[in-house]
């Protein structure tokens, strides 16, 4: 599966975390966070993990995190995926 | 346990799409939490909303107090979307708004079977609290309080009801009146519980905590709340006195030595005590060692005697 288009969720408050996608060629995910330095590794294996749980295999992915907690990053990413399969109204 | 008995004091409101609030539900000290996928949620957050809700609630395993959500109304389009993605991670049940009349109850008591039947769980563990929030609502809600087992409470909500009636509210609350006093009479008539408004003023303590005896002495067993900080003035105001405790548990005692003698009804300090003050009793006692005032732990034996 692919991103048909542009897409975000999530929002910039604290605790939460804003992705965007779009479509492209390869997989990329990058990621600012707040918290980068200790914790992003695990971000990207938490966001890796549902990108490929959602058959997802090509796509540029960006990542604001605010501190988010594994299940709020799991549902943006969701949340963001979903939206970015939709067609446009 | 017997749900008529089960403690809903307060049951605090809490946005669908916040995850700062959503991961504190565990840390608040409210009986129960309405998770918010209505008016909290703007109307293009619906779908990321309830992706967040289930993803919390999969998380959240050391359940500490009672999980509810507030869908939308089942006549919009996103209302049977809240339920299909978020009953899978097992809330306790549904705040329906717009509870207007029982068919509507009916429809979504229908609709949490078949959710029960595919995720192979137990039939009614899903519970309902309709919200009685309309003028036609009033009017029905003896009927809506009766027309499934899967309804444990009635929440009124007034801040819709007083604009279903084109009035204003008042801090005062003379024009909910009637209707609240309708709503606890539906809830008890059918042997579930009331539970009161929000109160929208956060900052207005006094006129809070004046809404909440209110609330009490009308017969309201709890209350909706919009903010931590009015947890431990509901919990204040619904803790029994000292007197009320010790004379709880005179009682109790007294119909326990009853049953020995073979009778369900004996007389302390000239008062006759039987099945309902028992019960009275008992709640008070439940509310009392939930606060911490009194170490006892009631069983429905104690309560109801052994078959």
């Amino acid at each position: 599966m692919k991103i048909a288009r542009r897409a975000q969720a999530g929002t910039m408050q604290s605790s939460d975390i804003m992705v965007f996608a779009e479509p492209g060629d390869e997989l990329i995910i990058e990621i600012d966070s707040t918290v980068a330095k200790q914790y992003e590794h695990l971000i990207r294996a938490k966001i890796t993990e549902v990108i490929e749980r959602m058959n997802v295999t090509s796509g540029i992915f960006r990542i604001k995190d605010r501190g988010a907690l594994d299940y709020a990053i799991a549902a943006r990413v969701e949340a963001v995926i979903s939206r970015a399969q939709e067609q446009e109204a | 346990m017997n749900d008529a008995a089960a403690l809903r004091r307060t049951l605090l409101y809490v946005p669908g799409n916040m995850p700062s609030m959503l991961q504190n539900i565990p840390i608040f000290n409210c009986d129960c939490v309405f998770i918010d996928l209505e008016d909290a949620v703007p109307l293009n957050e619906k779908d990321a909303a309830r992706l967040l809700v289930r993803s919390f609630l999969e998380g959240y395993k050391e359940r500490n107090k009672e999980i509810f959500y507030r869908i939308n109304p089942l006549d919009t389009e996103w209302g049977f979307d809240d339920l299909r993605t978020v009953l899978p991670a097992l809330p306790d049940g549904v705040r329906l708004p717009k509870a207007d009349t029982p068919e509507i109850v009916e429809r979504l008591d229908t609709f949490l079977t078949e959710c029960e039947e595919n995720l192979g769980i137990e039939i009614g563990k899903f519970k309902i609290i309709p919200s009685i929030e309309s003028a036609l609502g009033v009017i029905n809600c003896i009927k809506i309080a009766r027309c499934s087992s899967r309804v444990i409470a009635l929440a009124f909500g007034a801040e819709d009801y007083t604009a279903s009636m084109g009035i204003e509210r008042s801090k005062t609350g003379e024009e909910l009146f009637h209707a609240r006093t309708r709503v606890v009479w539906a809830a008890k008539a059918a042997g579930i519980q009331a539970i009161d408004t929000i109160f929208p003023d956060v900052n207005d303590e006094e006129s809070f905590e004046k809404e909440v005896r209110l609330s009490k002495r009308l017969g309201f067993t709890g209350k909706s709340l919009i903010n931590p900080r009015q947890i431990d003035v509901v919990h204040k105001v619904f803790a029994p006195t000292k007197e009320e405790i010790d004379f709880a548990l005179e009682v109790i005692d007294a119909i326990l030595k009853a049953r020995e003698m073979g009778t369900g009804v004996i007389s302390l300090r000239g008062k006759m005590i039987d099945a309902p003050i028992v019960k009275r009793s008992s709640n008070v006692l439940k509310t009392a060692a939930s606060l911490g005032l009194v170490d006892y732990e009631i069983s429905d034996e104690v309560i109801y005697g052994t078959k």
